[in-house]
């Protein structure tokens, strides 16, 4: 039963991809988390999206905002607890440069609706309400018609959009 | 153990942002903390300017975004001491990025200045150029003198990149008003020009 579960909310690392392509996005800028191996496969063995690999997330938001200064269309993709990490870019650039950013973020202690104990997960939605980022949730390929939406969302904003993935990429 | 330099031979920072701009041509500058103060005093292509303040040390990170969005533009990053040393990782994702046309120069001066003249953590008991070199980067240069700085400067700007710069400045003392261009406007303001260019 557990595996019917999983393989009706399966989230493959080829949906992501074709979603992000179909979106326009150019460059994903990442660091990577537990969940995200088969999608690292994905992405190193595609040669129309550019991979850029970082040490630290704060450092993906900042590469992500000078590639979109630069006429590129990025997007960042990292885990809840990088986004915490990055909380000084995310305001001293992401939502002071007027710009779309589509930040891809991993739901790290997601329990699909029911309590959480992860503190990774418990502080991520209010921390992005808090700071008016807007946010939409995809656990499976169904829902990644939310990527596109998030990115319209973002152009019309000038700023950064949320997409958080609630379910590990297969 | 010794400390790695005990030298205090140091640039005038002011006399070294002139060289630049009087060689200055088309590139981009990206600057933080003083340089981001004292570089409008010299710039004269504000338009391809970006201050980058406030960011916990990422100015060479958007450097580094813009470098590889634009390749066919160099990209000049005025990073700061105490910045680069909260984003020392970034030394290692711009050598593992390997941008041809991004010089990042390191303005230290051995203290927050910006905050009043703090000395910085390890202050003249490490070398950013060493680790410049550890993090992958192969050409790096060091100067505490003008004259070798003017003297190279050309070949720096000439170098396949990335290009790494560790410049031992004098701290300014009266810093120029912070600038009057907001950042967010700076940004969209260079977007536009590299659209159109």
């Amino acid at each position: 039963m557990a595996t019917e579960t999983r393989t009706e909310a399966a989230l493959s690392a080829a949906g992501v991809l074709r979603a992000l392509k179909a979106a326009g996005f150019t460059d994903v800028v990442w660091l990577p988390d537990s969940e995200s191996g088969f999608l690292h496969q994905a992405l190193a063995a595609d040669d129309t999206l550019r991979l850029v690999s970082v040490c630290r997330e704060g450092e993906a938001i900042a590469i992500a905002l000078g590639l979109t200064v630069a006429g590129r269309q990025p997007v960042v993709i990292i885990q809840s607890t990088g986004f915490f990490e990055s909380g000084d870019s995310i305001r001293g650039a992401a939502l002071s440069f007027g710009m779309p950013l589509l930040l891809m973020v991993g739901y790290r202690g997601w329990s699909y609706g029911g309590p959480m104990a992860d503190t990774a997960a418990i502080y991520l939605e209010p921390v992005l309400d808090a700071w008016g980022i807007p946010h939409n949730l995809i656990e499976r390929d169904d829902d990644l018609e939310g990527v596109e939406q998030a990115w319209a969302q973002a152009r019309e904003r000038g700023g950064p959009v949320a997409v958080l993935v609630g379910q590990e990429y297969e | 153990m010794a400390a790695i330099s005990t030298q205090t031979r140091r640039i005038d920072c002011l006399a070294a942002l002139e060289v630049i701009a009087s060689r200055r041509t088309d590139q981009i500058v990206v600057n933080t903390m003083v340089t981001a103060r004292e570089w409008p005093r010299y710039s004269e292509a504000e338009d391809l300017d970006l201050p980058f303040i406030g960011c916990m040390g990422k100015a060479s990170s958007l450097g580094l975004g813009i470098a590889l969005g634009r390749p066919d533009r160099q990209v000049l990053v005025f990073d700061g001491d105490g910045s680069l040393l909260m984003n020392l990782g970034s030394l290692v994702t711009i050598a593992a990025a390997r941008p041809k046309n991004l010089v990042l120069i390191v303005f230290e001066n051995g203290k927050y200045e910006i905050t009043g003249g703090q000395p910085i953590p390890g202050e003249g008991q490490f070398s950013f150029a060493a680790l410049a070199r550890g993090s992958g980067i192969e050409c790096v240069y060091e100067f505490d003198a003008l004259e070798p700085f003017a003297a190279h400067l050309d070949e720096v700007l000439r170098n396949e990149g990335p290009t790494f710069v560790c410049l031992k400045v004098t701290e300014v003392g009266r810093l120029s008003p912070k600038p009057g261009r907001v950042m967010g406007e700076a940004a969209r303001r260079l977007r536009e020009v590299l659209a159109s260019t």
